[in-house]
């Protein structure tokens, strides 16, 4: 009995795969209609940021060369907006159902890449942006609700999503270095 | 006196074993439950980057998996070492992606479709461009949640 036992707990062991699948999820824009004439969503300029990683790794934020230590801060600084500057983005009273009306960033995060970008570096700036969302969620919700972001019940957390919206926007891919 | 003088002779008494098939099976229902086995073999070398702000899958039975990375060795005679895309037990090239995510959706019931969610297991040392094609594909084919899969670190600084 114990034999057996031993036996198959051996296979098991030797099968097992310990890791966990776990990651960054995002969801991407879906594709646009060829068929129909696609108009360009004109964004203000204020509202947008673009991030931009070059070839050889580099990352520019908002038009300046900055270092990856710095990405998460710069983000938040532009979704907040706290003393409403104007060249960072506007925000729109919104009406929040659970909630009721509060201000919501309009801004827009561009993330731009070169195809020769290495993937390390592509997930280590989306990891900065999704901690600067995830750094504002957490602080709403304890400012609000008393609570941490994962600790709240649903309608909560659907409250504190709309306000601080991912707004990722990974771009229609192009050359930014030169072509090949 | 002879009664006595027996004692502390005759090494230790044998432990007693009658616990251990017990322990054993326990053992064995820990990992028969925690078991995922494989599906498929990796034909790619995958070490995914590390990233702070990772969120676990909840369904696991929902995702499916993308590999990008070099061959395996036992794959260089054949294949190369250029960045090849692995989808189920071959390598494949982007135009193949339609196919096999409109299968992994045949494989889904009708309710769980829409919470389908493509793990990408990309190598740190990919060039995006692969990437990048990959996933204006599975746009095309409007899977559209998707997943980077990677490791737990602390955040930096």
């Amino acid at each position: 009995m114990a034999d057996i036992a031993f036996l198959m707990l051996i296979f098991f062991i030797v099968n097992s795969t310990m890791d966990v699948d776990a990651g960054l999820q995002r969801m991407l824009p879906p594709m646009p209609d060829e068929s129909q004439q696609q108009e360009k969503v004109e964004v203000n300029r204020r509202n947008l940021f673009v991030v931009l990683i070059t070839s050889s790794g580099r990352i520019s934020a908002g038009g300046q060369l900055i270092d990856i230590s710095q990405l998460k801060d710069k983000t938040r600084e532009f979704i907040l907006n706290s003393d409403d500057n104007p060249s960072l983005p506007e925000k729109e009273m919104k009406d929040i159902a659970n909630f009721g009306l509060y201000p919501v960033s309009k801004g827009v995060i561009s993330l731009q890449n070169d195809r020769s970008t290495t993937y390390d570096i592509y997930i280590q700036v989306q990891n900065e942006l999704i901690r600067a969302y995830n750094e504002l969620r957490d602080e709403f919700s304890m400012q609000h609700y008393g609570k941490p972001f994962v600790r709240l019940e649903e309608t909560q957390q659907k409250v504190v999503r709309t306000i601080y919206n991912q707004n990722i926007s990974e771009a229609e891919p192009r050359d930014v270095g030169k072509k090949r | 006196m002879a009664k006595f003088s027996r004692k502390g002779k005759g090494g230790l008494p044998a432990i007693n074993t009658a616990s251990m098939p017990d322990v054993v099976f326990m053992l064995l229902f820990f990992f028969m439950v925690a078991t995922q086995l494989r599906e498929t073999t990796r034909m790619v070398i995958v070490q995914v980057p590390t990233a702070s702000e990772v969120a676990k899958l909840e369904r696991k039975d929902l995702a499916s998996h993308i590999s990008i990375g070099e061959p395996a060795p036992m794959h260089h005679a054949l294949y190369g070492t250029e960045t090849r895309i692995q989808l189920n037990d071959s390598f494949k090239s982007v135009t193949d992606i339609r196919d096999f995510i409109a299968a992994e959706r045949e494989a889904r019931s009708e309710a769980d479709r829409p919470f389908m969610t493509v793990s990408l297991k990309v190598d740190q040392n990919v060039r995006m461009g692969i990437v990048t094609d990959v996933k204006q594909e599975l746009r095309r084919c409007s899977a559209l949640k998707i997943m980077y899969s990677s490791r737990r670190a602390a955040p930096s600084q």
